[in-house]
């Protein structure tokens, strides 16, 4: 091994911060997947009966369906039964109150700097917490209620809000949609809800934290956001979870619908239990993110910032259904050890005039695997079309693996559709540039790699931003060439 | 300043310097001439701790210290500055960030405060300006999309920024046009004092006529075969290295 193979491996070898667990007291579904299950979870929310059947219905389909393989990821097959679909905290806060929570519970949100008390936020986001299966906290609801934006667990929504949930749950991402998405459908537990009324601009950042703790138990919450016309909203979303030996099951839905002149900003910052150096543990993460930019003018912007997970299987969408409407995705995925991440977009054309941009860069290190797989399709009417893609991807040492997939199909001659790619190693004489100027080559490899990703990371939010920058550092931590 | 005895280095296993002594002294300017292939680059790139070349002997003392046993940053921080011939290109990193990144590493290591934002604004502006420099120049990324000559400016701007005790310029010249070279120049004549010294590689005499070297030494197959004053540079300037290197080899037989 040459030197500066041994610096890589020495700056990748960093330890998963989050990976504490917490004692919390559970109250549990035993382990399996079949329609007791279903009902136990239904029940436990006391779901209306048209929320159950539509889950039965979801599973009986997904019963039919298989997993999918297409990606480039390898792993040894999932056993369904093997997981638990429902685990929540026994004391769980009341009203507001966090006097009768779990103490334990309180404690694990500071450690992860998401008090769930609202004086003790920043100003500025609300937050709804997620702990394994349920909601167990949401801020600042009134303020937001003054001015009509509901922002609510989605078990809430249920109850509290049946005709407007009912009317676009699954509009966007229908149960049949993919073997996850109806496995999410049939079993899916909590998440976020929101809805910005006609003209309103959404006075603060919503935002979802999201935090797997027990084990064998999987993850599988649903976001639905509507943005109604001449709104604005920016969402953001988190997620944690404790370093375990086995892999835990993550297969979310989320679904936005922008209505005319509205517009939706999504950041993620995913940050699951990769799994160890020697690729054990770790989240499986398949996810269906879609948005529906249903009305003219509308428009919607994914930003994504990907450490986490052992596996990553998630292409955030958008459908340009509105004329003039607009589709962004923007994405830093990083992969070290043994992570593998196939991610990317679909972007859909079938307005006029609709425009999408899509940028997407890949880190890999270690002995990771980091594809890009991108679908930009022009439907046959959608005249004046443009899309601008840009995939990069950067490789430190030589046992990492960076590939891009794009998937291009027009059906109207008036598109423009434009592509590029590249593929670089983070170069030696960069770092020793970096060092004859007196930085280390720890820093030196931070600068060069947030250089690269800075495209993207000036699309996050302020502070989002300046955590993502941390986070990568830490992804990266040992891992240079 | 810096003592250089019987260095040798390999580059993939081939010997390129085999046995260098030279001693510089604070004040002095030494230029290193020499035909392609003689390890000019090479001893440059050694004193300043690239990687892909491995020392197989001899020493190095700067001010007294261990040199090679140094890591490259630290090399740097004890005053070790390196102009290099191909200056990098870092994309998405702005040149301010990363000149105030180097000079607040350095200010560490010397014991001194981090430096303002305004200070390190008014001193960048003031190097900036003798050089002919835009300030935009502070926030485009580094070296990107720069011109050669841009990216030779950018250079000597952080050799004055961060003020080093020892300036190794390798090849600063190449590819700079005559206004550009004397820009330059003056860069490196303001920089110089009685307390910091240079080493200059180059292929020309060209540059030695704005800066006016004290030594001329003749570096041949990794050995420096001929030593002299700044005259030695105008002799190889009219007779080339041929009768230099039939010299060499005569005494060699």
């Amino acid at each position: 091994m040459s030197d500066d193979m041994k610096v890589v491996e020495d700056l990748t070898q960093s330890e998963y911060k989050w990976g504490f667990t917490s004692n919390v007291e559970a109250d549990e579904a035993p382990k399996g997947l079949n329609e007791d299950i279903i009902r136990f979870i239904s029940a436990k929310k006391n779901e209306p009966e048209w929320m159950l059947e539509w889950r039965l219905k979801a599973y009986k389909y997904w019963l039919t369906m298989e997993e999918p393989h297409w990606a480039k990821s390898k792993y040894p097959p999932i056993d369904y039964q093997a997981t638990k679909y429902y685990s929540a905290p026994k004391k769980m806060p009341k009203l507001n109150s966090l006097q009768e929570a779990d103490p334990e519970l309180i404690k694990t949100f500071e450690k992860l700097g998401i008090p769930l008390e609202e004086q003790k936020h920043l100003a500025g986001v609300a937050v709804d917490t997620v702990f394994d299966s349920v909601s167990v906290s949401t801020t600042f609801k009134e303020t937001l209620a003054e001015k009509g934006i509901i922002f609510c667990p989605i078990s809430e929504a249920i109850e509290k809000h049946p005709d407007l949930f009912k009317k676009y749950l699954g509009s966007v991402v229908p149960p049949t949609d993919n073997y996850f998405a109806a496995l999410n459908s049939a079993v899916f537990t909590d998440g976020s809800f929101a809805y910005i009324p006609k003209g309103v601009r959404c006075p603060m950042e919503l935002s979802t934290y999201f935090r797997i703790n027990a084990q064998n138990t999987g993850q599988f919450e649903r976001t639905l956001l509507i943005a109604d016309e001449g709104s604005y909203v920016s969402y953001l979303e988190g997620c944690t979870a404790p370093m375990r030996d086995e892999n835990q099951l993550h297969a979310a839905v989320v679904e936005l619908v922008i209505l005319d002149n509205a517009e939706i900003k999504y950041s993620t910052v995913q940050n699951w239990f990769p799994g160890d150096k020697d690729g054990k543990g770790g989240i499986y993460n398949f996810v269906t993110k879609r948005a529906a930019c249903r009305g003219r003018n509308s428009k919607v912007s994914w930003t994504q910032v990907e450490t986490g997970s052992a596996i990553t299987w998630k292409y955030p969408s958008c459908i340009l259904q509105g004329d003039n409407s607009v589709g962004e995705f923007y994405s830093v995925a990083v992969t070290n050890n043994f992570q593998q991440a196939d991610t990317g977009t679909k972007m859909i054309h079938l307005g006029k005039n609709t425009r999408s941009t899509i940028i997407s860069k890949g880190i890999s290190a270690g002995k990771s695997d980091n594809s890009y797989r991108g679908l930009v399709k022009v439907n046959k009417n959608a005249d004046g079309a443009r899309n601008f893609s840009q995939c990069d991807s950067m490789l430190m040492g030589d046992k990492c693996g960076a590939h891009t997939f794009p998937y291009i199909e027009i059906d109207n001659d008036t598109a423009i559709v434009e592509h590029e790619a590249t593929t670089s190693k983070v170069g030696e004489d960069q770092i020793f540039y970096l060092n004859q100027r007196g930085i280390s080559t720890e820093d030196a490899v931070n600068m060069i790699v947030n250089g690269f990703c800075k495209e993207v990371f000036n699309k996050l939010p302020m502070e989002f931003a300046v955590e993502a920058q941390k986070l990568l550092a830490v992804s990266l931590e040992g891992s240079v060439g | 300043m810096i003592t250089i005895k019987n260095l040798h280095a390999n580059v993939a296993g081939n010997g390129i310097l085999r046995g260098i002594d030279l001693e510089v002294k604070k004040g002095e300017v030494h230029a290193i001439m020499g035909p392609n292939g003689s390890g000019k680059s090479t001893l440059a790139n050694v004193l300043a701790g690239h990687e892909a070349y491995e020392v197989t002997g001899g020493e190095v003392l700067l001010e007294g210290k261990d040199l090679l046993d140094m890591a490259p940053e630290d090399r740097a921080r004890e005053g070790v500055f390196l102009a290099f011939q191909y200056p990098v290109e870092i994309p998405g990193i702005s040149n301010a960030t990363f000149l105030k990144t180097a000079l607040n590493e350095i200010r560490k290591c010397r014991g001194e405060e981090e430096i303002s934002a305004k200070e390190f604004l008014q001193l960048v502006r003031k190097e900036m300006d003798k050089l002919g420099m835009d300030e935009k120049m502070l926030s485009r990324s580094v070296n990107a999309g720069f011109s050669g000559g841009e990216k030779k400016r950018n250079e000597i701007l952080q050799l004055a920024v961060l003020n080093p005790k020892l300036a190794l310029l390798d090849e600063t010249d190449s590819g700079l046009d005559i206004d550009a070279l004397k820009i330059v120049s003056e860069g490196v004549n303001n920089f110089k004092n009685k307390d910091n010294a240079v080493i200059l590689v180059t292929h020309y005499q060209r540059l030695l006529n704005y800066i006016v070297p004290d030594f001329v030494h003749v570096l041949y197959k990794g050995r420096i075969i001929k030593s002299g004053g700044k005259e030695l540079a105008l002799e190889l300037e009219e007779k080339g290295y041929d009768w230099l290197i039939k010299e060499d080899e005569a005494v060699g037989v």
